[in-house]
């Protein structure tokens, strides 16, 4: 019993100690008085508490920064990207070394992906019919924008480069001039599947840096991990799907980038989780992500596995395949969870900033407050 | 005070069009607020928001919950125990003390009343009223990831939203760290808004307007136009919110600081009164008796942005790592 209030209240829930986990309890009213006294220290003030005391008050445990609108197709556009990219790259090397059927598949994944995930980009906008206002400008701090660029213009070539296959899958039977014709397939496909593979890398990542650079406390804490993982998760999904669609004498360089992906991918999941702090990666391992990143993880092993044994048979490679693009999807959604989770519970927010801030004042760094006594 | 850019890719204001001098700011001084929800409702009915429920939170007297799409002024009320108050105090106490190292203990320079308690009202017992609003950061991480230019500065050095341009991406809800800007409800992928129709005017019909579109405080823009204070601080019976130059009112500031820490209320402390903090200083200032997390605020925000051309760099090195693994795929994929 705090005070004489408490005696009209409900009994409140305690207040959520660290690693409790869950939502935040209620403060505030009627608190019990749990806090350490000089708890609320945590300024800098106090050289003795080199290991910061992480229980702080929130506000009734209602989140601090707000998740963004984005739902299934967002996390669906960053894997299908991912693919696009990788496929890409994977089309202009099969077209640089003479493999027409592994080229022909890229480029029509890279195609399909890239506009399958164009349209769920445009669906999860809350005003689908402004899409074009996306091109307004062109600002170097808004990755979004950059990414839209990126996406149009990856998308305008891979259409070239997929159109030169189409008309060969469909036996060159539409009735083009012959002048038009030529140009397509010895100059603008060849041309445009070059740029596409030069944008496949760039198409891949950004989407890491887009997320990166926000006030999520799960993305951001990874901001510098997320590109390489995202990198490897297109390989090994972009890799994976070329060991489906081609037979297994063309695919050699998919299998090769795919088992390179999978690994670099279980790595950097790897060095993500015991580089970030306590906190940080603590939405990335429970709850629906966390389930979404250990199912990821398995199936991304099992298809590295699986490429590296079976590659070479078609079943196996198919099967290895498809467990790769399973992989890297769950990996998408399983980041984009962990946002999501990572913003309903303050402590997310306030204890790694608090701790940060903390360090810096330790170090002596204490102009920068943004709570200021004088 | 100067202003520090975080990078050159973060706007700020020595990129953009607004003098510094003309720049406008919220003041609000949390130690007079009475709670009176004045500025919510004044804020509703001028921008004409839509209602969000008549739910009864449990959380004191606030039923409003946060900031959001439809709320752009938001009072806090948080109980507290003579613990708490205690606590504050020794926070902020210790607050003064930094920056003058060489004072030493910051408890002993700091102004204070002997013995007595220093609230006379409720020696045992306090309640913090606070009317939350948009920050209108200098460093403004809404307005730089903005993809579309939506989201500008405008002449009064304020962040606002273009209604007929922004198409509901999203991004300045993940880019904002107060959690101040959001999309207004439209359902997302599945449609699920419901609040056509009637609003609360007897007898005139208002729809819900930008559905869909990010939406938050504009410093009532249009009024600021029209040489008027926004409807908030109009509205306010206290003069808890301020408003005015930024220079004026970071001197007012710091003057009612000084004021109730002569009085030996240590607990009150500034926020988004530092140009040098991880927004590059606000232009909604506000003096807590609490520490800001306390408030729902967070205890050191910092634009995301600032961080942009580092995560460029590992994006970049990622994406030739990608490029390298292919190239050596077909190197390597002659050959199996």
């Amino acid at each position: 019993m705090t005070n004489q209030f408490d005696n009209y209240r409900d009994p409140v829930e305690p207040r959520r100690r660290k690693g409790q986990g869950g939502p935040g309890g209620p403060g505030g009213p009627g608190g019990k008085k749990r806090r350490r006294r000089g708890a609320g220290a945590m300024d800098g003030s106090r050289e003795e508490r080199m290991v910061p005391d992480m229980q702080f008050e929130s506000y009734y445990g209602k989140p601090v920064v707000k998740a963004p609108p984005w739902e299934w197709p967002i996390g669906a556009y960053l894997f299908l990207g991912g693919v696009a990219g990788g496929s890409s790259l994977l089309g202009l090397g099969a077209q640089l070394t003479d493999r027409p059927i592994l080229r022909r598949n890229s480029r029509l994944a890279a195609i399909t992906a890239a506009g399958a995930g164009s349209l769920a980009l445009i669906a999860d906008l809350g005003r689908p019919e402004r899409l074009l206002n996306m091109f307004r400008v062109v600002k170097l701090s808004s990755p979004m924008n950059l990414g839209s660029w990126l996406l149009a213009g990856f998308s305008t070539m891979a259409a070239v480069a997929a159109a030169a296959e189409v008309d060969d899958l469909t036996g060159r039977r539409l009735p083009l001039p012959e002048m038009v014709r030529t140009v397509t397939h010895q100059a603008a496909a060849p041309t445009a599947g070059a740029v596409a593979g030069a944008l496949g890398a760039p198409l891949a990542v950004y989407t890491a840096v887009l997320f990166g650079d926000t006030s999520n406390p799960a993305w951001n804490a990874a901001k510098y991990h997320l590109p390489f993982l995202f990198v490897s998760s297109a390989s090994a999904a972009s890799g994976g799907l070329a060991m489906i669609t081609t037979p297994v004498n063309e695919a050699g360089p998919a299998r090769v980038l795919a088992a390179t992906g999978a690994v670099c991918d279980v790595a950097v999941t790897k060095a993500m989780h015991s580089q970030l702090d306590e906190v940080s990666v603590e939405p990335y391992h429970h709850g629906t992500a966390g389930k979404l990143m250990t199912w990821a993880e398995r199936l991304v092993i099992a298809g590295g596995v699986g490429t590296l044994l079976a590659g070479r048979h078609r079943v196996g490679a198919a099967l290895s395949g498809a467990a790769l693009l399973a992989g890297s999807a769950l990996t998408r959604f399983g980041v984009l969870e962990a946002g999501h989770h990572s913003v309903t519970d303050p402590k997310y927010v306030v204890e790694p900033q608090k701790a940060r801030l903390a360090q810096r004042q330790r170090a002596g760094d204490t102009g920068d407050n943004i709570t200021t006594g004088r | 005070m100067t202003v520090k850019s975080t990078n050159q890719v973060t706007e700020y204001p020595d990129h953009v069009g607004y003098a510094e001098d003309s720049r406008q700011a919220f003041f609000t001084d949390t130690s007079v607020c009475i709670g009176c929800k004045a500025c919510e409702v004044a804020c509703k009915e001028w921008n004409r928001n839509p209602v969000e429920g008549y739910e009864l939170s449990g959380n004191s007297y606030d039923n409003t919950g946060s900031l959001g799409a439809d709320t752009w002024r938001h009072v806090a009320f948080i109980e507290q125990d003579q613990d708490r108050i205690e606590q504050a105090r020794e926070s902020g106490r210790a607050l003064v003390g930094l920056g003058m190292p060489s004072v030493g203990n910051p408890a002993d320079t700091a102004p204070s009343v002997a013995g007595e308690p220093v609230h006379p009202d409720t020696p045992d017992f306090r309640w913090l009223m606070s009317s939350d609003v948009c920050k209108h950061c200098t460093n403004a991480g809404c307005l730089d990831v903005c993809p579309t230019g939506a989201l500008f500065r405008t002449e009064f050095g304020t962040v606002v939203v273009q209604d007929d341009v922004c198409n509901g991406c999203g991004t300045c809800v993940a880019g904002c760290p107060f959690g101040v800007i959001e999309r207004r409800a439209d359902g997302g992928v599945e449609k699920r808004d419901t609040r056509e129709g009637e609003d609360f005017t007897e007898g005139v019909s208002a729809k819900a307007r930008n559905i869909g579109v990010a939406q938050k405080c504009t410093l009532c823009y249009d009024r600021l136009k029209d040489g008027l204070q926004p409807a908030c601080q109009k509205a306010c019976p206290t003069e808890s919110i301020q408003f005015g130059d930024r220079d004026e009112m970071l001197r007012r500031a710091h003057e009612r600081l000084a004021v109730l820490h002569s009085q030996g209320k240590t607990e009150a402390r500034l926020y988004g009164a530092n140009d040098l903090d991880g927004v590059g200083g606000t232009g909604s200032i506000f003096l807590l008796l609490d520490a800001p997390e306390v408030y729902g605020l967070p205890p050191d925000p910092r634009v995301p942005t600032a961080d942009l051309p580092a995560m460029a760099k590992k994006a970049a090195l990622a994406a030739a790592g990608m490029a390298a693994a292919v190239v050596g795929s077909f190197l390597i994929g002659a050959r199996t």
